[in-house]
């Protein structure tokens, strides 16, 4: 059978985009989407699933919001179609785009457009919409970052009359903790953002990989002459005997993941064979067109399969399947169970959770000579270069990764993707290559949250104190290591919860399977190990008869305490003032539910809470950040920031501490973010230490950078500075002085640099987890009220109120957005999301809440400085979704009584807990 | 990608579609979802530019909602009680995007087992209208949906029609719930549609129940149908649904909800409808 195309008449379709007239050839029965974004240059329309699914394509067709990835080129014929270009000139939605800007409903920014048309189409049908209304209007785009809430409230305030633009003129050394709006705002709005598929040259080569579908197969790769001979447009393949060095990894250690199998394929998704050609011929391609046989080997999938004495190793001279294991220990646990006087204790389950950023996978690459050039949706660009470098055989300096703007991470864009596929093709055709992944592709190739099983025990004394935990997790790690050992790692040191535990025995073991490879995701299998701890802890609430919030705050770590790894905490422990925040608004809460459910109703509220601390950076591992400044003799203060931004607003917050620190407004820097070339290594986005370690490296830098600037003109500490265009103005006291930059020497136009380094003090861990694994913890309490019917056991999450120590809000509204937007995932965590391999690489199958999902949510901040942090601030990237399931799972229990042990608590999972609770009782 | 055509009338549809075999193409919105990443294997025959297949009209003894009425067109039609069901699930349809693009015909032909247009429309007797180039035919919607997305619409033939037959009764009720684990967006674990026919004294003349996602093809419950027919519209309808009214369904564990679940909460929405309708007296 042929697949050549049919014979196509040409023809010329007239549409109107942007109010402009477009005459169009080609295929009608192509996607809007693909002409508006491939032929027209307008990738202002983003795409995350050319399946309807998740509405970033959103675009007015004759008014009306459609996806553009469902609708054929051929039906805007004699149509309006108006995308986020044409609405971003439209004056009529500044007061939209301010409120965005300002209340920071655009992060990531990748669902921003979608957004915006969305909520276009209901302004123009209703100018003053309710909430119900926005709801029903944006239901249709799903955002991973924001937790919906600073969006919904946007689109209210834009429609409100006399709404503000603009925000009130900061004055110096007021940056820090204003709700400045985020820096890199403006092209998130406007559709400008440049994300990892929005700028491949017309040039440019296309990848395709191709996967295995099976857990684990031999396999072998046919003549693929015919192959080229039926796609002239293919240029060349790569395959596991094309990569220099066929190995890579998170760890120096372990570079136990092949860029492309070698023979064997360890997980459904994995890379066989990639092909490079002409954009035409890669996307003609099917699969099955191509020559590779596989023969299916037994997989390892489950925990049980895993650990079982016989099983088959999944990576050879793994004989127990066991990647790596993690511990705390101290005191005495065994005789303190013995001695207490209650005790709860409880196996715990949780699934398997994708990432869902909007933005799939995507990048390109060039050969600039003896060097690479990748341009990459990353949150690691100094990894990256290092990984690229070392599997196609380069040093690191021969790679410069150009971070793109990065549509959601969440720890998924910590492992290499395109990077190595793109350079390795561009290294060897000498053409630019680029690799955009399919929603699928995405789905079944990268890494996941591991799904976990853990055994937990904790015992306290007659008063409620607790006197030990023991804690046994096993976390399904895939085939590879990624980040399980670090998942390994953070448990143990986190398992027993933000408590006072004299006794402590935590163990986690990353075990290698044939399933999904399991990585970084938010957390760090914290937020699982957190389901446990806080279900266990009500349990012992309920048996004294206690008060769930005042038994945790009995427990709760406090300054000077010591921690299960023998870390003395000197400062900036929050936890009490979190608890404290919400004890009104708890008892209200309880009083309320009581009266509810006296009506003994098949809807039941229900009041729960959940708390957590979380180690800001590596686990006990060096970690460190450099800060670049610079005063140019334009008079520009150029801030050379490595750390990217992927939506949380690093590069914002840092530039609030450099402007404070420097004592110069924040309008006054402009920044570089991220150019391996151009910055130096800011470590990666991971682990919430972009504030804490990066901001303290920036404010380093900027203290350094004020005394040689001050040493200029000889003036003391207190002096003010000003820049007046390309003169420095020093004001000490009652003298002025003003410095002509253009009369200082220079060396490429520097006329002073300053740089600043910061490592976060740590003693590694020992065999037993003792030492300082982190040089502060960040930690929160959240209270979930929800509605539970009872007869078909689905939740409704009608408030959320996080509180949490941040340390000092360098940004609130960044800081909010981070929380609301942790609360949205672990909403999903509880409620919906569940990966199963080959049944929900999609977004329609694998569920992420929706705009009508989220409740209302109070974001409370605690201000418990540390010493080490810039300005006092740690970190609050992970914490935000930590606490949240936990704090869901103990309201729907307070609703029926059903204690659930598995997530996603789906309804029929919900039903079955309620009647055996029922049944029991 | 392949050929295209689009053509401006019905009949020149139908003679395209008599000469060889086409992808029919109406909103697209189970389409291009069934194409990512692959290209389309036969040509597609947009129906898109015949304009006159448009809207729902209104006949002496029934309606008519043509191929391409939108599930938008729906919600914004002026359309008796008789519609309410249909058109809660069509608000319930996807988001905004999809309602504004996919058709309910398109559902129809599509026939997923939980296709949201379905129970509403076999709850209102449907008929479907086909039509090829050597003459037309009607099916019962339950003769036409033969399978899990498999039809009884032939090669040459489209749907240019539902045919929705007004019922006698003075008044008609109708009622719609969908079950799902999120609120927008999301692949019903279950949804009933009912529909009872009322006359002046309140009496129930006729009861049309429909439920989905529970087997294959959605399924009408003729026990139960015929329990409530000639009782009085009050709360204590809720009381006449049991278990053995379920017979017809045979519900699968999947993804979303397991076997035994989908029938308690089938049960469940039911009586709960029956409840709801029964209090508007
Ligand atoms: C994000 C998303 C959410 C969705 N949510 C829901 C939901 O909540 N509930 C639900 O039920 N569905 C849902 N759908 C599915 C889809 O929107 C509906 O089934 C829609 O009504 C299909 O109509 P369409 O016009 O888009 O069909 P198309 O995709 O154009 O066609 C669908 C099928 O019908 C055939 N067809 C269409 N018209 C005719 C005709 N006149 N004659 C013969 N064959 C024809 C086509 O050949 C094709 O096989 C969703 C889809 C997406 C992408
Ligand atoms: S890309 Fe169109 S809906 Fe996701
Ligand atoms: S801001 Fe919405 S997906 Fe990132």
């Amino acid at each position: 059978m042929s697949h050549a195309a049919p014979a196509i008449k040409p023809f010329t379709l007239t549409c109107e985009v942007n109010g402009r007239p477009v005459a169009l050839e080609g295929s009608r029965s192509r996607r809007l989407s693909d002409l508006l974004r491939i032929d027209l240059g307008l990738t202002g329309t983003k795409l995350g699933c050319n399946a309807g699914d998740c509405g970033a394509c959103t675009v007015l067709v004759d008014g009306a919001q459609v996806c553009s990835c469902l609708i054929a080129v051929g039906q805007v014929e004699g149509r309006r179609v108006i995308t986020i270009e044409g609405l971003a000139a439209d004056p009529r939605f500044e007061p939209l785009r301010a409120a965005f800007l300002r209340l920071g409903a655009a992060q990531c920014g990748i669902c921003t457009p979608g957004m915006l048309m969305a909520a276009a189409d209901l302004l123009g049908r209703d100018p003053h919409p309710g909430e119900d209304a926005v709801k029903d209007a944006l239901g249709g785009v799903l955002c991973r970052c924001t937790g919906y809430q600073p969006i919904i409230a946007a689109v209210l305030e834009a429609t409100r009359a006399g709404a503000a633009i603009g925000e009130a003129a900061l004055r110096i050394g007021s940056a820090v903790g204003a709700r400045i709006a985020r820096l890199d705002g403006a092209a998130k709005l406007n559709g400008t953002e440049i994300y990892g598929a929005d700028a491949i040259p017309v040039d440019a080569l296309h990848l395709r990989v191709l996967r295995s579908s099976w857990p684990h197969a031999r396999f072998a790769i046919g003549d693929l002459t015919p192959l080229f001979h039926r796609y002239p447009g293919l240029v060349r393949a790569l395959r596991a005997a094309d990569v220099p060095r066929n190995g890579f990894g998170i760890y120096p250690e372990i570079k136990d993941q092949p860029v492309l199998a070698d023979g064997i394929a360890r997980f459904r998704g994995e890379a066989v064979l990639a092909l490079i050609g002409a954009r035409d011929a890669i996307e003609a391609l099917r699969d099955d067109d191509v020559p590779i046989t596989y023969q299916p080997l037994t997989p390892v999938l489950t925990l049980d399969e895993a650990l079982a004495h016989d099983a088959p190793e999944v990576q050879a001279g793994k004989t127990d399947n066991i990647l790596i294991e993690g511990r705390v220990r101290r005191g005495h646990p065994a005789e303190a169970f013995e001695a207490g006087a209650l005790t709860a204790h409880g196996r715990f389950e949780t699934a398997y959770v994708e990432h869902a950023y909007i933005e799939p996978e995507a990048g390109w690459a060039r050969r600039v000579g003896e060097r690479i050039e990748i341009f990459v949706s990353t949150q690691t660009p100094y990894m990256d270069r290092d990984e690229t470098a070392g599997v196609v055989g380069l040093s690191p300096v021969q790679v410069r990764i150009v971070p793109s703007a990065c549509g959601g991470g969440f720890g998924g864009k910590l492992d290499l993707s395109v990077q190595p596929l793109i350079a390795l093709g561009a290294w060897l055709t000498g053409r630019p290559v680029a690799c955009v992944y399919s929603r699928p592709e995405s789905m079944v190739s990268t890494t996941k949250r591991h799904a976990a099983r853990i055994d937990a025990r904790i015992a306290c004394d007659a008063e409620g104190r607790l006197s030990a935990v023991a804690i046994e997790a096993d976390f399904n790690t895939g085939p590879y290591a990624s980040w399980g050992p670090t998942v390994a790692g953070r448990v143990p040191v986190h398992a027993m919860g933000p408590y006072r535990v004299p006794n402590v025995a935590t163990r986690a073991r990353a075990v290698l399977t044939n399933g999904p490879n399991c990585g970084a995701f938010r957390g760090f299998g914290v937020p699982q190990a957190a389901i446990a701890h806080e279900t266990l802890m009500d349990d012992l609430a309920l048996k004294l008869g206690m008060d769930r919030l005042a038994f945790r705050r009995l427990n709760a770590l406090r300054t000077g305490d010591i921690t299960a790894s023998g870390q003395r905490l000197e400062a900036s422990v929050g936890l009490v003032a979190c608890l404290d925040a919400l004890e009104i608004r708890w008892q209200a809460a309880l009083d309320d539910a009581a009266r509810h459910n006296a009506r003994r109703g098949m809807i039941r509220q229900g009041v729960g809470l959940g708390c957590s601390w979380y180690g800001i950076g590596n686990t006990g591992m060096a970690n460190p950040s450099v800060m670049r400044l610079e005063l140019r003799r334009d008079g520009t203060v150029l801030f050379r920031n490595g750390a990217v931004d992927i939506g949380q607003g690093s590069t914002t917050i840092l530039t609030q501490i450099v402007a404070d620190a420097l004592g110069l407004p924040v309008g006054s820097i402009c920044a570089i973010v991220g150019d391996t070339d151009l910055t130096a290594d800011a470590g990666k986005t991971s682990a919430s230490r972009q504030t804490f370690v990066s901001g303290r490296a920036a404010l380093e830098a900027a203290v350094a950078l004020r005394a040689k600037m001050l040493r200029l003109a000889n003036a003391s500490m207190e002096s003010s500075l000003r820049i007046d265009g390309d003169a420095l103005i020093v004001i000490d006291g009652p003298a002025t002085h003003r410095i002509e930059l253009t009369d200082l020497p220079h060396l490429d136009g520097v006329v002073l640099r300053a740089e600043g380094r910061f490592d976060p003090p740590i003693v590694p861990l020992d065999t037993n987890g003792q030492g300082v694994p982190y040089a502060t913890y960040a930690f929160a309490a959240q209270m979930a009220v929800v509605e539970v019917d009872l007869e078909l056991g689905t939740v409704k999450v009608r408030r959320m109120i996080a509180a949490h120590d941040v340390g000092r809000a360098i940004n609130p509204t960044l800081i909010e957005g981070q929380i609301t937007g942790g609360i949205a995932q672990g909403l999903g965590l509880a409620l919906m999301e569940e990966y199963h391999p080959g049944r929900t690489d999609n977004l329609h199958d694998y569920l992420i809440p929706t705009i009508g999902d989220m409740p209302a949510i109070e974001v409370i901040l605690i201000e418990d400085p540390t010493p080490l942090g810039p300005f006092g601030a740690k970190g609050v990237g992970e914490p935000g979704l930590v606490p949240t399931a936990p704090a869901i799972l103990s309201a729907i229990r307070h609703a029926t009584g059903a204690r659930l042990t598995r997530v996603p608590a789906l309804p029929h999972r919900l039903r079955a807990a309620i009647k055996a609770h029922e049944g029991a009782s | 990608m392949g050929a295209y055509l689009r053509p401006r009338s019905l009949p020149d549809a139908l003679s395209a579609l008599a000469a060889s075999r086409w992808l029919v193409l109406a909103g697209g919105t189970d389409i291009y979802p069934a194409h990512v990443g692959r290209p389309f294997d036969e040509p597609v025959l947009d129906l898109s530019g015949i304009g006159d297949l448009r809207g729902i009209d209104e006949h002496a003894d029934h309606w008519r909602i043509k191929a391409l009425t939108t599930w938008s067109d729906l919600i914004a039609a002026p359309l008796p009680p008789l519609f309410d069901a249909l058109k809660q699930a069509a608000r319930e349809i996807g988001g905004v995007q999809i309602q504004n693009a996919g058709t309910v015909i398109g559902n129809v032909c599509n026939a997923a087992p939980a296709a949201d247009g379905v129970p509403c429309l076999l709850a209102l007797d449907a008929e479907v209208a086909l039509e090829a180039a050597d003459g037309g035919r009607r099916l019962s919607l339950d003769a036409f949906i033969t399978g899990a997305r498999k039809t009884a619409c032939r090669p040459g033939e489209l749907v240019s029609a539902l045919i929705l037959p007004k019922p006698r009764a003075p008044t008609t009720l109708a009622w719609f719930s969908k079950l799902g684990t999120r609120r927008y967006l999301v692949i019903s674990i279950v949804m009933i549609a009912i529909s009872l026919d009322v006359d002046s004294d309140g009496r129930i003349t006729a009861a049309r129940i429909a439920i989905g996602a529970c087997s294959p093809v959605a399924r009408r419950l003729p026990e139960l149908e015929a329990a409530l027919r000639g009782r009085t519209l009050n709360s204590a309808l809720a009381d006449v649904p049991h278990e053995n009214h379920l017979a017809p369904l045979t519900p699968i564990d999947d993804i979303r909800a397991d076997a035994a679940y989908r029938r308690e909460a089938a049960l469940t929405l039911i009586r709960r409808g029956l409840a709801d309708l029964g209090g508007r007296r």
